[in-house]
Formats: structure tokens, C-alpha cells, sequence
């Protein structure tokens, strides 16, 4: 009899037809009909409708039919809570059970069911557990800790269990202790204060310690990645610890050794670097992280990604094994590329003609990232170790001749590099590279054959035919080849001024009026201004000495490597990025290395010099920037925004220096800063509140507010798309409301594919049908997608209903004051305002609140405001000013009583803000 | 720690899909289908991060199994996880197949249940999880035999239970050495490296603690200095790095190079090593080709046999590849049996059996199709398998004492049998 034949039945009739068998009388049927259930269950089906059927087949003696039942309980119980309830009493029977394997079944299964009244019942039972005498008891219940702080934290704080769990550490078992460590280090990591709940001390780290040699390998995972939290006292204290890891070093699992490998690089930090401890440290650590290769290709990757990091924190450790990471034919490719990273890395003079001759081998191979890298890797070899530099160039010579497209492309951007380092020494090959203009149809490769062009324009003789055949395509290029051929053609114009003004002139005009790209209309403009008004400045910057690019490219910054070598092993090591960019809510506990003590000074010192190595560094990017678009070597880009500003000021300088030659841009100028002038003076816009959190939203969070624009009402809302499908055929309504708003017009909001966000902003009228809410700028919002439809209610800041004609003439005003019931005026105080009587006045005016009339009474300001609503009810108000005091009497009359807290809520808001 | 984790057939449809962690969804089991096993091509790592939630993934034959966390966990336990759980299937029901995986769905999430708690990997030993992850349900245990399971599962020895008895004790010691070599056509050695792992078959009697002696220039300079002089030889081994079973006491290895464990019942593998100097490599191939024009092309590839006359290499072939528009070839060798393969791109040749200091030939005429393609072809690497009865590393077992004070039996009862094994790994030289 095979189980196959459960996942086989679709027969329309099937839950009618299930639920009768798991009623029946017969043992064997019923546990037939459990395993279909679970089977449908796995395939994705709804079977929770037979929840209370299968929940009857819990009090069995039978481990196998309970353990299924209690799987299902687990899937379903969620959303079945009062059902749930049901099981509380056979699982509390089952925690007092004289099987231990059945009482640990029990509070494990327990644990994972998250029903508030169901986890209530799980304390009692789960104390009991804590202490049984069955070690496989105990382990699970601390697990199940862990389980419980995940559902509620404060409960696991007020019902002591921190401290049982504590004391778990001390236990006779190895295995309880592992488990309890692994409970106590996710609590900590959980917890929302980022401080620890439980710091380790040393007697604790002693007793792990002594449960690593004999707990199981997982258990020794635990204990290493927990260790790897502490923080040692002094060096001794490090030292001794590093003495109990090492042989862990040796043992079979990956995990081990890869967890004992982060313990001790953390460690490593607090000892003086040239202690013979640490060298003696450091030599051990390479032969079990060349081991890590033999191992099976997913961990191998691991371990690549991990040596990676390894060899940049310190380069020491594998400098002679750089045999190992040859690339072996039949590895996988993801094998094969972090190899190829770290064969770059580990080059140096004495390996470079090994690395030179694989290089080249892997340049021929077929799959075209690695191809790509090999190419790329070659150029990096020359630039790296100068002596082979040579030898570099003519291999990529040779590659460039195969003609193979991706190859050339790959090679051309790659010179480029070699000739930044090493400038007037290959230009030789120029002729070479020329001839393959043609074939190059990436931006990359195309940006960067025109920067060699540009960059020696002087010795090509056609350079201006060349850049002119790129000029009639310049609008499909890529902004990138766009920005690089504009700062070429201005070089060639700066070294050869007499035959290619024509040229210039026709590419400053494609960069400054026929293109919507800022940055090329910013760069063409910076570049007609140079030239026009002083070409001698025109040179010194454009033609400026470029700083040489230095070594080491594509190195993480020390920071973040200091972060991730605490993480070691971990997920983040294999990103290369830290968990917050991958984890959700981890707000907490930052991982960095320790350091000396007493050498602090000196470790910030150091690793400033590091940064500094990184290219390029900033300040000395502007020449960069103005010829350079291209990154060369990721770092670029994170270095650019230091560059920018000056960039910015230097133009501004040009700018204001000269006479207004270009009236054009001046006055385009203006017209920027007159937006911005009346744009800063706008209507007070609340900030974003969530209205619909994700959660509730089945991962579509949106988060909104209200504007007035063009005396429209907007709501102005984001959707996030957190779900892992797409979103689309939106759709909003309003319900009735006070003021009776309606949206103006269909919510146009299109597609958004997962992990996206989307502004938009919804014009509203208040013509729609009216009904009173409490309170009054209460809305409630419908909007549907392919998801769902969802239900949020959301509060409108009052004065998005004043409108712009609400300023009453003073006549009026006192009539209306008199004529409304005093029975109708609510005064007010608000507290803390800073402004005075004018700064009032103009602050609500910016919020269609006008101000009547002024006096000045007994050393007290009056001022009088109204103001209008679109349904045409007026409001008036009276406040009352003393300068120096912050308090400020407010007096609101109005037919419409209901209004007046709403007014004086946003008078509030308004002079606070 | 791992939020989920599924096993998909090849088309992507779920098998076994166990949820750990309230963080994951349902739609996780879809996510990895989606962009993943349906976007093959496109993925190049075993780490994917999806939407903020990260699956690990590996294959077996056409079964994916994927685990899933939101958290940052330990990558290298995932994977060695999922590896170690494939060794559980396998160990349960053979090869992990559809098939296998739909008959045994219920023992699979039984497993499940057992080997991770919230996600954190519990015990993986095959051996104990079989005494009480049955199939049967353990209904009729006693009192004491569910405490000796449990004490058994969180033991210190958790990889071997008490009151094993054996009427003959008995022991075998495979010595397993694959050599990986990479040469460049002319003859030199690019890299060499023997990994190498001992293999125990143990049938003995109640908990013995063994002691294990090998040639490793460590352990034997240890001992030289200790006074054994006369045990120090000149075959002694440079070994660049060991790793051992659970079993084996890491902390006296590290302290006094000793290796002494008391071995799980049954087969497991003692250690794994790694040589890098003085190898004896079984096989030398020397590779000759010659383009003939533009359709022609003439191979030699010639296998000489370095190791001792009286030893017999076996399941000796030689994998030769032939470029993609190959039309015919011509073949001619020695000994042996030749023969090209189409399918596969590569000339195949066998031999059974190939004695030591002896050589042998193949020569090659491969005719071309004329393609106007301009890419030359790659010449991937001569590929080489054998097996050969020594250890290419010049590895020695130099004892195995078994001591076992409670019952009555002393090591010299026990019967103890030792073999060599050298097999290719990846053997390749380029031409």
C-alpha cells in the first residue's frame, strides 16, 4: 500500500465524503481520511471546513494518527480560534502523559498554535515542562519559549520564564542547553528595547562552552553563533575562549566551522595583531576554509561569499592558496564567479602569471557572466599588480581579435580602466580599439570607447568623425554614452578648436534644448557658460589632471565589512549587505567589532586610511565627474555625492560672475525659484498617516492625507504593494459623508508589481450625498483590487473645506458676530504659540483663514478671522494675543456648533507647525 | 531561523509543504515556484531573495527542496540541513524521487516534525531517529525503553544506544581517497589535492571506545617525542586539514593528537582529510591535437600507468571531447574499447583493467561539418575516472585499538579488516 494515492483524489463531493469517513467508526478509515486531509491540506487546498472532524481524532493512542491531527491543528487553528479551543484540554492531558514523547508532542505542538486562549493554556502546562525530568522534555519546552515570546513577549516576561530559561543554561544535558541558547539569543534579538534581556556573563560562556564538546552539531551552531554575541572582558578573556574553539575547526559540518570561524575573527580584533597568538590563529584558520571547497556546491557558496569577506578584513589568512579557487569545469556557475572574485583579490606579483594563464583559459569558455568576469577580471589583475600590467593588455589584445562581441565590449570597458592607471603608456593600442567601434552596442562598452576617444583626442586623427557618427543617433542613446559624448566632443573642441566648432556647437544644443535629461541639460549648460565666457577655465577643468585610480576596486566599505564579519555565515554574509536591508523589523542591535582597548584612536585611524584607499576618493572626484560617468569599479557611485555639490558651486560661481549673456536661462532660473518661493509658503498638508497597514490590507499598505490645490480638495495617498504578486484594478469609494465628498474622478492607479510603492494624488468634490458623522471629519474609504475590498476609516483635517472666498467684509462680520447666539461661541486656549498677532494672521491666511480686522486693546492683540466652508457655513473667530505670553484665547462662533472643536483643533495644528 | 520549509516536484507542484514560522505564507510555496523553478535560466544562486523572504534551495535528481526564512539565519546550517535531511530520506525510503517523496508523505512530515523545532535543526542521526520514528507508532514501548529513547535523543552519545551485543565483534576501515587533478597540456600540474574520508563499518559490543592511529606527520611527531622513536618512519604525511565525525573528541584531538571516539553502530564516516603534497598520481594522460584544415581534426591521447607493477587499476575511462559539429569519427586503440558518442560530445573510452608502469593508446580522426560560425571551439578538458586498491596520498592506518572495559572482550578479539581505495575526482588535463 503506498500513500501516492492521497494526492490523487479531486472528486467534486470530496470534503462531504472525507467528513464521514473521519466520523467513522473504523480506526484504519478514520486514519485513511486524516492522511487526505493532509494531503489535500499540502497541495493547497481548503479543507479547514472539517476542522472540528478532525479535531474529534485527537484523543487516539495512537502516536502516528495524533502527530497528523496535531499538524493539521497547526495549519488550521488560526483561523478557526473557537474551534481551537476544543483541543486546549486533550493537549493539557497530553502534557501530563507518561510518555515523554508524547508530553514534549504535546507542548511543542502547543506552541505553535497561535490562538490567544490556547497560549494562555500553554503556561501552566509549559512551567511543568521546563522542569520534567526528561531531557527531551525539557529541550522542547525551551524552544517552545521562544515560541511563546513570538506570540507574546510580555506574557513569557511576567510568567518568569526568562529566568527557567536561564536556568536551563546550567543544565545536565548538552542538548537543553543548546536549545535553551538558541531560545534565549532569538528573545534577545527580539527585543524591541535593541538591549539584550539577558547578558551573558562569564560563568554562563563557561558553561556553554563545556556543552559544545558534547552537545550535537546543530547544538554547537547555537552555542558558536550566540558566543559570537558576547563581547569578551579583556583580551585573556578573549584568548581563552579562542583556545576552546579552535577544534571545532576540525569537525565535518559546514555550520561548525563556519560559526567558530566568525567567533574567533571577532575575537581576533581585541588582541594586538602581532601577537603570536593571533598569527598562530590565522594560520590555523586557512587549511578548514580550503576544506570548505571539497564540500557539496550550495555550501561551497557559502563559503566562497564568507571567504570573500574574510580575506578583505584580513588578506593574510589565504594569501598562498590561491590554487584552490581554480575553476573547475563542471562547477556551477555561481561557484565559479565568487571564485573568480577571490582569485582577484588573492593576486599578487608572485601568483600573477598563474592567475594571467586561467584567466585567459576561462575567457573562452561558454557562459557569458563568467566570460564577462574573466575579461573584466584580467583588467582589474593589470591594474591591481602593475608588473603584469603589460602582459594584461596584450592578453585582452588577443581576446579583442577573437571578435567575439561580448568579449570586445567587455575588453574595451576594461581599458578604459588600465589607461586611468596608467596613463600615456598603452595608447599604442588605440588603432586596435577603433576598429572595433562597430560592434560595440552596450552603453558601457560605448561610453567607455568614446572616453578614450575624448580622453585622446589629440592623437587620433579622425577623432571628430568618429564622435560625429555617434552624434546622429544621440537621442536613442543611453544617458550614459549621451553625458560621455558631450564631455568628449568639448575635449576634442578644447584640443583641436579650429575644425570642430561645428560639432560642439551641435552637441551642446542636443544637450541643452532637444533633451529632458537634467543632468546632460545642467552639464551642457555648465559646459556653453565655461566655454562661452572663459575658455582658459573651460580647460583647466574639463582638461583637469585626473586623479589615478588606485588598486583595490570593488571593496566593501570597512563599516559595513566590519558588520558583516560578525555575521559570518549568516544570510547577510551571503548578501554581502546587512540584515537591515533584508529583515524586516530588525530595528535593534547593530553587530561591530570589538576593538582594543586603549587603541581605539588608533583603530578609527586605521580605518580611515582604509577608506581613503577605496576609489575614488572624494574631493578629488571633480575632474571625475565632468569626464567620467562611467563606474569603475562600483564605488563610484556611493562617492558621487560629495563630488555634486561642488560641482554645483563651481557652476553657481561661473553662473553669478558673469553678465546675463544667456538671458534664457536666467529667466528660466527665475521662474525656479519663484515656484519655489510660493511653494514654501503652502497650505499646511498634515503629514502621511497609515491608513490601511499592511496586515490588514493583505500586503497592501496605504498611507494618506488631505491638501487643498486650485481650491480642490486632493487626498493624496501611497500605496505600498508588501504582497509577492502584483496589484492592479484599483478602485475607490467614499461613504456618505458630512461634507459629501465624492471622488472627482476614477482612481487611476496602474499596475504595481511587488515590493513597490505608488503616490497619487485624488481629487475630490463635495458635491456628493451628505450624512452627519461623529465626529465630523470622520470619512470611511472602500477600495478595491484584484486582492480584495478594503474597509479603513480615516480623519480629514477641517481646513482642506475651508474655501478662498471666506473673507468677510468687516461690515458683515460684526454683524454676524452680534446676530450669532451667544449660546453658540466656545472659547478656547491655545497653548504655546510662539508667533505674534501678524505671524498668526499670515499663517492662517495660508489656510483660507482670513483675517477681518485688527486692534490693538490694552495691551492685547484682537484679531478677528473668518472663514467659509464649501457648504457655505460661515465661522468666525476672535483671539486674543498678549505679547509674551504664550497662551492665546480663542473664541469661535458659528451657526453650526459642531464645527467649532474642529476649527480649534487645526488652529492648533496650523501655529504649532 | 528556517520559516518553512517544501519540497516541489519538477513542474513546481508542492509535495510537502510544513510551515514553521508565522512569518511565512502560503504564498511563499508560490513565490519559489514562480520565480524560481519556472524561471530555471535566470537563477544563478541557491540563494534567492524574494520580496524580503529568502529561500534555499537544493536539487535532487528532479526534486527541489526549498527552505524559506525572513529572518537572518545561518546559511551554511540551512544548507547543510537540507543536505543531512536528503541523507534522513534516503536512509528511510532510498532514492529521493516523486515517487518516494508521495509514498512516504506522512513519514516525511513525521520526520519533519522531529528534525526541526520552530525552525532550529534537533537531532538528524538516521540511526536514532529510527528508533522512534517507526511507522508503527510506538504504542507498546515500555516505561524504560521510552526513557532510553529519550535520554538516547538528547544524549551525549546521541549516536549510540546502550546494550548493543554481537557474537563476533567486528570491524572495517574503507579508506576512500578521491584525486582531483587539473594539468595544462604540457604536462604540468596546475593543482593536485587528494580528499580523502575513512569509512567504518563497526559491529561491536556495548560502548568500546576506539582509538585511531594514522602516518600524519603531526600525529606521529607527537608521538616521536613522547619516546616511541622507533614508530617514527619516513612515510609519514603531511595532512592540511581533517575533519571528524560527532563522535571523535575534538578537544583531546587538538590538545594531544590523539583521535578516540566511541563509534556510532554500523556504517558512518569516521573523517574526512585533505593532502595537497607528495601525491602519487595514478594516471598521466598526454593529449595531442592537431587541426587538420578546417574539417579535420587528429587526436592522441596517451595513458601511462605510474604505481607498482603488481597493482591492477580498474573501471579505467577516458572522456575525450569532440568539438559540436563533429560528423564521424575514426578510431583506433589498443586496448580497451573506444566509442564516440554523439549525445554526449566526447569519445569514450574504457578499459577494465590496467596494471601498473604500463601505457596505453588512442588515436582519433574526427571530421568536421563546415559552420560558417566564427567561435572557436573551447576544448574543454580530457576528463579521467578510475579506481586504483592505495591511497594515492600515501595514507596509513597505523592502528585501530578498541577497549571496551565493561564487557569481556579485548581488542585482539576483535576482527578488524583495513582497504584502500584511490578513486578519481575530477582528474582533467586540458588540451
Amino acid at each position: 500500500m503506498t500513500d501516492s494515492k492521497y494526492f490523487t483524489t479531486t472528486k467534486k463531493g470530496e470534503i462531504f465524503e472525507l467528513k464521514s469517513e473521519l466520523n467513522s467508526d473504523k480506526k484504519e478509515k478514520k486514519r485513511e481520511a486524516v492522511k487526505k486531509v493532509i494531503a489535500s491540506m499540502t497541495v493547497g487546498k481548503d479543507v479547514s471546513a472539517l476542522f472540528p472532524d478532525v479535531a474529534n481524532c485527537m484523543q487516539t493512542d495512537n502516536l502516528e494518527l495524533k502527530k497528523l491531527v496535531y499538524l493539521y491543528l497547526m495549519n488550521y487553528a488560526k483561523s478557526q480560534p473557537d474551534m481551537a479551543i476544543m483541543a486546549v484540554n486533550t493537549f493539557v492531558k497530553d502534557c501530563e502523559d507518561p510518555n515523554p514523547l508524547i508530553r514534549a508532542l504535546a507542548v511543542r505542538t502547543m506552541g505553535c498554535i497561535r490562538v490567544d486562549k490556547i497560549t494562555e493554556y500553554l503556561c501552566e502546562p509549559l512551567r511543568k515542562c521546563l522542569k520534567d525530568d526528561d531531557p527531551y522534555v525539557r529541550k522542547t519546552a525551551a524552544v517552545s519559549v521562544a515560541k511563546l515570546h513570538d506570540i507574546n513577549a510580555a506574557l513569557v516576561e511576567e510568567q518568569g520564564f526568562l529566568d527557567s530559561l536561564k536556568d536551563l543554561l546550567s543544565d545536565s544535558n548538552p542538548m537543553v542547553v543548546a536549545n535553551a541558547v538558541a531560545a534565549l539569543s532569538e528573545i534577545n534579538e527580539a527585543s524591541a528595547t535593541g538591549r539584550p534581556l539577558i547578558e551573558m556573563n562569564a560563568p554562563t560562556i563557561n558553561k556553554l562552552l563545556t556543552a559544545l564538546n558534547e552537545c550535537t552539531e546543530w547544538g554547537q551552531v547555537f552555542i558558536l553563533d550566540s558566543l559570537s554575541n558576547y563581547t569578551p572582558k579583556d583580551e585573556r578573556e578573549a584568548q581563552s575562549i579562542c583556545e576552546r574553539i579552535t577544534p571545532r575547526l576540525a569537525h565535518a559540518n559546514a555550520a561548525v566551522v563556519l560559526s567558530a570561524v566568525k567567533v574567533l575573527m571577532k575575537y581576533m580584533e581585541m588582541m594586538g595583531q602581532d601577537a603570536e597568538f593571533v598569527v598562530s590563529l590565522s594560520k590555523k584558520l586557512a587549511p578548514p576554509l580550503v576544506t570548505l571547497l571539497s564540500s557539496e556546491p550550495e555550501v561551497q557558496y557559502v563559503a566562497l561569499r564568507n571567504i570573500n569577506l574574510i580575506i578583505q578584513k584580513r588578506p593574510d589568512i589565504l594569501k598562498h592558496e590561491m590554487k584552490v579557487f581554480f575553476v573547475k569545469y563542471n562547477d556551477p556557475i555561481y561557484v565559479k564567479l565568487e571564485k573568480l572574485d577571490i582569485m582577484i583579490r588573492l593576486a599578487s606579483q608572485n601568483n600573477i602569471a598563474q592567475v594571467l594563464s586561467e584567466l585567459k583559459e576561462y575567457a573562452t569558455e561558454v557562459d557569458v557572466d563568467f566570460v564577462r568576469k574573466s575579461v573584466r577580471a584580467i583588467g582589474r589583475c593589470a591594474i591591481k599588480v602593475e608588473q603584469s600590467a603589460e602582459r594584461c593588455v596584450s592578453t585582452l589584445l588577443d581576446l579583442i581579435q577573437t571578435k567575439v562581441n561580448y568579449v570586445v565590449q567587455e575588453a574595451i570597458v576594461v581599458i578604459k580602466d588600465i589607461f586611468r592607471k596608467y596613463p600615456n603608456k598603452y595608447e599604442s593600442i588605440i588603432a586596435t580599439l577603433c576598429e572595433n567601434l562597430d560592434t560595440l552596442d552596450e552603453p558601457e562598452a560605448r561610453a567607455s570607447m568614446i572616453w578614450i576617444i575624448g580622453e585622446y583626442a589629440e592623437r587620433i586623427d579622425n577623432a571628430d568623425e568618429l564622435l560625429e557618427s555617434f552624434l546622429d543617433s544621440f537621442q536613442d542613446e543611453n544617458t550614459q554614452v549621451q553625458l560621455q559624448l558631450l564631455t568628449a566632443i568639448v575635449k576634442l573642441f578644447l584640443k583641436r578648436p579650429t575644425d570642430t566648432q561645428e560639432l560642439v556647437q551641435q552637441v551642446l544644443s542636443l544637450a541643452t534644448q532637444d533633451s529632458d535629461n537634467p543632468d546632460l541639460r545642467d552639464r551642457g549648460f555648465i559646459y556653453w557658460r565655461l566655454l562661452s565666457t572663459d575658455p582658459a577655465a573651460a580647460k583647466e577643468v574639463v582638461l583637469a589632471e585626473k586623479p589615478l585610480i588606485s588598486e583595490e576596486t570593488d571593496l566593501i566599505e570597512p563599516t559595513l565589512l566590519d558588520e558583516l564579519i560578525c555575521h559570518i555565515a549568516s544570510l547577510a554574509s551571503v548578501y554581502h549587505k546587512p540584515p537591515t536591508a533584508f529583515v524586516e523589523g530588525t530595528g535593534g542591535l547593530k553587530r561591530a567589532l570589538p576593538s582594543r582597548s586603549g587603541e581605539e584612536d588608533a583603530s578609527v585611524m586605521a580605518t580611515g586610511g582604509a577608506s581613503a584607499s577605496v576609489i575614488p576618493e572624494p574631493g578629488s572626484l571633480i575632474g571625475d565627474l565632468l569626464s567620467m560617468d562611467i563606474g569603475g569599479g562600483g564605488s563610484t557611485a556611493g562617492a558621487g555625492g560629495t563630488g555634486n555639490v561642488d560641482i554645483l558651486g563651481g557652476g553657481l560661481d561661473i553662473l553669478g560672475g558673469t553678465a546675463p549673456s544667456a538671458p534664457s536661462t536666467n529667466s528660466l532660473l527665475g521662474d525656479i525659484f519663484g515656484l519655489s518661493g510660493t511653494s514654501s509658503t503652502t497650505f499646511h498638508i498634515p503629514p502621511k498617516q497609515v491608513w490601511l497597514p499592511a496586515p490588514k490590507g493583505k500586503g497592501m499598505e496605504i498611507s494618506g492625507t488631505f491638501s487643498r490645490k486650485n481650491g480642490q480638495i486632493h487626498m493624496v495617498l501611497t500605496f505600498s504593494n508588501k504582497a509577492m504578486q502584483p496589484m492592479n484594478q484599483f478602485a475607490v469609494q467614499l461613504n456618505k459623508n458630512s461634507f459629501g465628498l465624492i471622488p472627482a474622478q476614477a482612481l487611476n492607479v496602474p499596475n504595481i508589481p511587488p515590493n513597490q510603492s505608488l503616490d497619487i494624488s485624488l481629487p475630490l468634490n463635495t458635491n456628493g450625498p451628505v450624512q452627519k458623522m461623529e465626529p465630523l471629519t470622520n470619512l470611511q474609504v472602500a477600495i478595491k483590487n484584484n486582492i480584495d475590498v478594503f474597509y479603513f476609516a480615516c480623519v480629514m483635517p477641517i481646513h482642506v473645506f475651508f474655501t478662498e472666498d471666506g473673507n468677510m467684509e468687516k461690515k458683515v462680520f460684526l454683524a454676524t458676530w452680534k446676530d450669532i447666539p451667544s449660546a453658540n461661541e466656545v472659547q478656547f486656549t491655545l497653548e504655546n504659540i510662539e508667533c505674534n498677532a501678524d505671524g498668526v494672521s499670515t499663517k492662517m491666511n495660508q489656510n483660507n483663514v482670513f483675517t477681518v480686522a485688527k486692534r490693538h486693546l490694552e495691551g492685547q492683540d484682537m484679531v478677528y478671522q473668518s472663514m467659509k466652508f464649501t457648504n457655505d457655513v460661515w465661522a468666525l473667530a476672535e483671539l486674543k494675543i498678549q505679547p509674551g505670553n504664550p497662551s492665546v484665547t480663542l473664541a469661535i462662533k458659528s451657526r453650526a456648533l459642531d464645527v467649532c472643536h474642529s476649527i480649534f483643533a487645526i488652529y492648533d495644528t496650523i501655529l504649532h507647525n | 531561523m528556517i520559516g518553512g520549509l517544501f519540497i516541489y516536484n519538477h513542474k513546481g507542484e508542492v509535495l510537502i509543504s510544513r510551515v514553521y514560522r508565522d512569518d511565512i505564507g502560503r504564498n511563499a510555496v508560490d513565490a519559489f515556484r514562480v520565480n524560481v523553478i519556472h524561471a530555471r535560466q535566470q537563477v544563478r544562486s541557491p540563494v534567492t531573495n524574494i520580496a524580503r523572504t529568502s529561500f534555499f534551495h537544493i536539487k535532487r535528481s528532479n526534486i527541489w527542496l526549498a527552505a524559506v526564512t525572513k529572518q537572518n539565519v545561518n546559511a551554511a546550517m540551512v544548507f547543510e540541513f537540507l543536505l543531512k535531511m536528503c541523507d534522513v530520506m534516503a536512509a528511510y525510503f532510498g532514492k529521493i524521487s516523486e515517487e518516494n517523496v508521495k509514498n512516504n508523505f506522512v513519514l516525511i512530515y513525521e520526520l519533519l516534525d522531529e528534525l526541526l523545532d520552530f525552525g532550529y535543526p534537533q537531532n538528524t542521526d538516521t540511526g536514532i531517529l529510527k528508533t522512534f520514528i517507526t511507522q508503527q507508532g510506538i504504542k507498546s514501548t515500555s516505561r524504560e525503553e521510552q526513557t532510553a529513547i529519550t535520554s538516547q535523543v538528547t544524549g551525549q552519545i546521541g549516536w549510540r544506544r546502550e546494550g548493543i551485543k554481537y557474537r563476533r565483534n567486528e570491524l572495517f576501515l574503507d579508506v576512500l581517497e578521491y584525486v582531483n587533478l587539473l594539468m595544462s597540456p604540457q604536462g604540468q600540474v596546475l593543482s593536485a589535492h587528494v580528499a580523502g574520508k575513512v569509512v567504518m563499518k563497526s559491529y561491536l559490543s556495548g560502548m568500546p571506545e576506539c582509538k585511531f592511529g594514522i602516518n600524519d606527520k603531526i600525529v606521529v611527531d607527537a608521538k616521536g617525542k613522547s619516546g616511541e622513536e622507533t614508530s617514527r618512519t619516513k612515510s609519514s604525511i603531511a595532512i592540511d586539514d581533517c575533519q571528524f565525525h560527532q563522535c571523535v573528541k575534538l578537544s583531546k584531538f587538538e590538545t594531544e593528537h590523539a583521535i578516540s571516539f566511541i563509534p556510532p553502530d554500523g556504517e558512518y564516516e569516521l573523517m574526512r582529510y585533505r593532502t595537497t603534497k607528495d601525491i602519487s598520481l595514478p594516471f598521466r594522460v598526454i593529449p595531442l591535437v592537431r587541426e587538420v584544415g578546417r574539417t579535420k581534426l587528429e587526436v592522441k591521447v596517451v595513458i601511462k600507468s605510474n604505481f607498482k607493477p603488481s597493482l591492477l587499476a580498474q573501471k579505467i575511462e577516458v572522456r575525450i571531447p569532440t568539438p559540436l559539429n563533429t560528423s564521424g569519427v575514426q578510431l583506433i586503440c589498443m586496448k580497451g574499447k573506444a566509442k564516440y558518442k554523439a549525445s554526449e560530445n566526447a569519445i569514450v573510452w574504457k578499459i577494465k583493467r590496467m596494471a601498473g608502469m604500463k601505457e596505453s593508446q588512442i588515436s582519433a580522426e574526427i571530421e568536421l561539418l563546415q559552420t560558417d560560425s566564427k567561435k572557436k571551439w573551447t576544448r574543454p578538458p580530457i576528463s579521467m575516472n578510475f579506481e586504483v586498491p592505495f591511497a594515492p596520498s600515501g595514507f596509513k592506518v597505523r592502528y585501530l585499538k578498541v577497549f571496551e572495559p565493561k564487557l569481556n572482550y579485548s581488542d585482539h578479539d576483535v576482527i578488524k579488516w583495513v582497504r584502500y581505495i584511490g578513486r578519481s575526482g575530477l582528474y582533467e588535463t586540458r588540451c
